[in-house]
């Protein structure tokens, strides 16, 4: 624009770079610059801020372990007198105790053969069907800005419908899986579409909605699965369903000898299925701009309240697919109103260390499935209390909801360092993690 | 009080902001400090306040070098700021906020109000601000609110004020009274930097101007500059100050609104029957303070505002009650006032943000499925028609100056077909050569026969933009007057008094 009406005479120390970017960088190597900023971008980013949480809760594990284990702390009576005696518990400690898990979580050097050992991590990729499909929801909806605590109702409506179709309907193979994994899908988007009505239409807060709604779902279902010819099954008095019907239960994946089962396939659908919402549908596109900033959506014309409305379908569907697969999948032979195994809470985790992105959370995923898996080998193995595993997984929530603390003890860069004095728009801290 | 600031240099990362900054105020003296946005002005009164400190270089008084390492130390040697933003809690009195942070009390803690009202009394006086030490703030004006501040700052004994961007919230007349107040003050010896990107301000008041641009002082110069120069100083190359524009040729009527009625969310009716036309290529500014009902019916024109009543009507259709999205797809495009907060997702690439009103259909959706292939090119196609600087359309449009910012908003709303173009505030916070630009296209787009409405509170612009202005005082329009009209009779105006020859309309 301004070609036209340079002047014969620019005033002295005026520089070639552009006028509008009076807070761009100068004096320095334009190749240099992008390289730094580069770097900046991963080492900032997020991604990189999740894999430093992980380890830097391994170290404190690994802390924890070997201060609470006996060996260590009898060695520890003569520190002085023989150190390296104290070392060398230390590590025998720890490295027992994390050998056992990822022996116990991915790979059995001490199984003959190659399908016995692979047999952890397929123990490990069931363990995280369900955390991955109710990740998947509890992402979503933080990048739509909104946190939905009801993982647990959603879960349990949706086990409800689909193991009630499962069990007391009868209908040919396949089709009978499909009807009751829809019949949980709808049972797990109505009870989150609650939530996305209530806040859309009164304003009221997902997050007491959703609370609620995990104890009204609780005891709903205690009720049904207490009530003879509703839930219970026949001839008990056990607040137990019957095992679901052959024809209605995922197949196995990779024959009889693993756990791992089809319910797989549908998690790897859903993440696929999440993927392409948030970048490639224009749905994903209002629900990131109403996430982001809702009052430029609104402005812009996008109906926020119909957003949140379906957003929450949506994400109760995918904690609703959670349910399905723990009572189609993993506990086929009938529940109880503990069949959400905390799986709606520990998908929060899992949400906020995968970043709220659908591939973030798969793998997130998969790591608290590999926790899980190898926790009980390492308590079986080293005595290593299975608490060190909880310990473990909380400290990564607080390492990721802190990442200034996180980038002090690797003295990173803060990212978008802005030398502006006037304040930047402040994230919202549900999708920023 | 003699101030030096002697090899200010700040540094943020790679980002030089201050680069060696000497700057020297003389007892008694206002002292403009001249800069664009972003051209390191804040961040140097930052570090002279304490709320940063310096890389390196340092702070003279009176020949004694300070350490400041926070703002208590800078008010201590008597360095006392007007925020641009006051920082006035709206429930306190004046009396309390004038002592909040030095409270005295007496032997039991209580609290010894007495004194602060004498002391509000006593400046007040000294000054004839004729301020109640025991009103609230929320119930004063906001001239009266920025004295205030200045008497908060004089009652901790400053002798150097520093003003950040003051007129910004003022009347025209409210502006001059706060010249005359900073030129008693200079007269008491209170030596003033004063911080500001506007160009007749400065000639008026100051003493001597610095001007700074990326960082470094650029130059020193005289109040009798002319603006040209001030202004090329302060960009770096000539500017346009004035906005060129041919007669309009005025076509049908084609927004007509009638006894339009807003009530807010507090139950106030904030826009009083008001009423107004605009013609097909003609510009209607809407002038008045801010704050005086403008935001509210420009909300009501965009279906933002629930409680309208009245008619609004686009070419013979209606539009009141309608959504936003009817009404953006009536073809009125819309640049809101408070580009981040409503104008743009912060986190968005420049490319998501050009398509931010569009989400909902062709060209840029089929099928539910974002057509990337076509945003692209359609983006970068605006980037370059727009002037947007930007790395790249993946950019992150709240990594872009406040300037490029309003390029992506203006590329947006521009690039669709329009019938009505709505723009509130368009320059505010942007840079003389940024301002230049969105007044080019404003001017083009009432050329190519569409009626625009401009919504400004700087006379400036309002004088330069307008065909017509209406005038607007608490909710209601105190008169549409030609745009030729004098920026006196302007300033009466915004204080309520009809314009000599026009009877009110509200």
């Amino acid at each position: 624009m301004s070609d036209s009406t340079r002047p014969p005479a620019e005033p002295a120390g005026a520089v070639a770079a552009p006028a509008d970017h009076p807070d761009a960088p100068r004096g320095q190597d334009a190749g240099s610059e992008r390289w730094s900023q580069a770097m900046r971008d991963i080492v900032g980013g997020s991604a990189a801020i999740s894999v430093l949480a992980v380890f830097l809760a391994l170290v404190v594990g690994a802390i924890l372990i070997a201060l609470t284990d006996e060996p260590v702390q009898k060695a520890s009576g003569y520190l002085f007198a023989r150190p390296g005696d104290m070392f060398a518990a230390v590590w025998d400690s720890v490295s027992g105790a994390y050998s056992a898990l990822f022996q116990g979580s991915i790979y059995n050097f001490r199984r003959p053969g190659f399908a016995a050992g692979i047999r952890p991590l397929t123990e490990t990729l069931t363990f995280a069907t369900p955390l991955i499909a109710a990740g998947l929801g509890v992402g979503l909806a933080f990048r739509v800005g909104m946190f939905n605590i009801g993982g647990r109702g959603q879960m349990l409506i949706a086990a409800a419908s689909a193991g009630w179709v499962a069990f007391a309907v009868d209908l040919p193979a396949g089709i009978h899986l499909i009807v009751a994994v829809l019949a949980g899908l709808v049972g797990g988007a109505l009870w989150g579409g609650i939530v996305g009505l209530l806040k859309a239409r009164t304003g009221a807060h997902e997050v007491i909605v959703t609370i609620m709604l995990n104890f009204v779902a609780l005891y709903l279902v205690s009720y049904l699965l207490r009530t003879p010819g509703l839930l219970q099954e026949p001839g008990s008095s056990n607040p137990q369903t019957p095992p679901m019907k052959p024809t209605a239960v995922f197949p196995d994946l990779l024959g009889p000898t693993y756990n791992l089962h089809a319910g797989f396939l549908t998690v790897v659908a859903a993440t696929v299925f999440v993927w392409w919402l948030l970048s490639r549908s224009n749905l994903g596109f209002q629900f990131r701009a109403v996430g982001e900033n809702p009052n430029a959506a609104r402005v812009a014309g996008i109906n926020v309240q119909s957003v949140y409305v379906s957003a929450m379908l949506i994400s109760g569907g995918l904690v609703g697919l959670a349910g399905i697969n723990q009572v189609l999948g993993t506990v086929t032979t009938g529940f109880g109103a503990g069949i959400d195994a905390n799986i709606g809470f520990d998908a929060i985790t899992v949400a906020l260390l995968g970043r709220s992105r659908p591939w973030g959370i798969f793998f997130a995923g998969v790591l608290f499935g590999a926790f899980k898996a190898g926790g009980f080998s390492m308590q079986a193995a080293e005595g290593v209390p299975i608490d060190i595993v909880l310990v473990v997984q909380s400290l990564i929530v607080l390492f990721i909801a802190a990442p200034p603390l996180v980038r002090a003890i690797f003295r990173l860069p803060t990212p978008g360092t802005k030398p502006r004095s006037r304040p930047t728009v402040v994230k919202k801290e549900v999708t920023a993690g | 009080m003699k101030l030096e600031l002697r090899g200010i240099t700040k540094t943020f990362g790679a980002l030089v902001a201050n680069d060696h900054i000497d700057l020297t105020v003389e007892a008694g003296e206002i002292h403009a400090l001249l800069g664009e946005n972003g051209a390191g002005k804040s961040t140097l009164m930052n570090v002279l306040y304490g709320l940063y400190q310096a890389d390196a270089g340092e702070i003279v008084l009176d020949g004694v070098v300070q350490k400041f390492a926070g703002p208590g130390d800078a008010m201590n040697a008597g360095i006392g700021m007007v925020h641009q933003h006051f920082m006035l809690i709206p429930v306190f009195t004046v009396a309390e906020n004038v002592m909040l942070g030095h409270e005295e009390t007496n032997v039991l803690g209580r609290l010894n109000l007495g004194a602060a009202r004498k002391k509000v009394k006593e400046i007040s006086d000294r000054f004839g601000f004729h301020i109640d030490p025991d009103a609230l703030i929320e119930d004063l004006p906001v001239g009266v609110q920025q004295r205030v501040e200045i008497i908060k700052a004089l009652s901790r004994e400053a002798r150097v004020l520093v003003f950040d961007e003051p007129t910004a919230v003022l009347t025209p007349q409210e502006t001059d009274e706060l010249m005359a107040i900073m030129r008693q003050l200079k007269e008491a010896g209170t030596s003033i930097v004063f911080i500001t990107h506007k160009l007749r301000e400065v000639r008026e008041v100051a003493d001597r101007i610095t001007v700074i641009r990326r960082g470094k002082v650029v130059g020193e110069a005289s109040p009798t500059a002319t603006n040209t120069e001030l202004a090329s100083l302060m960009v770096g190359r000539a500017v346009e100050l004035t906005v060129h524009k041919d007669e309009p040729k005025l076509g049908h009527e084609a927004l007509v609104v009638r006894d339009l009625c807003v009530i807010d969310a507090r139950h106030q009716l904030v826009v009083n029957h008001v009423s107004f036309e605009v013609q097909a290529g003609e510009v209607l500014v809407i002038a008045g303070v801010q704050g005086n009902g403008q935001t509210e019916l420009i909300e009501a024109l965009m279906g933002l505002q629930p409680r309208v009543t009245g008619t609004i009507e686009l070419n013979g259709t209606s539009l009141r009650g309608l959504s936003v999205r009817k009404i953006l797809d009536a073809g009125v495009g819309f640049v809101p006032e408070d580009r981040t907060e409503d104008g743009l997702v912060a986190a968005f690439t420049v490319a998501e943000n050009l398509m931010l009103d569009r989400s909902t259909g062709a060209p840029f959706v089929k099928a539910g499925t974002l057509q990337r292939g076509f945003l692209a090119d359609f983006a970068r196609e605006k980037v370059t028609e727009f002037d947007i600087r930007t790395q790249g359309i993946d950019s992150l449009a709240g990594q872009l100056s406040g300037g490029n910012q309003q390029k992506v908003v203006l590329a947006r709303e521009l690039s669709r077909e329009l019938h009505l173009l709505v723009a509130t505030q368009p320059t505010r916070g942007l840079d003389v050569g940024s301002i230049e630009f969105v007044h080019k296209r404003i001017i083009a787009t009432r050329d190519a026969g569409i009626p625009v409405i401009v919504v400004s509170t700087e006379l400036d612009e309002v004088v330069g933009l307008a065909d017509r202005i209406a005038v607007m005082y608490r909710g209601g329009i105190v008169g549409i007057v030609p745009g030729t009209t004098p920026r006196s009779v302007l300033g009466l105006m915004m204080t309520g008094e009809p314009a000599p020859g026009t009877e009110a309309v509200a």
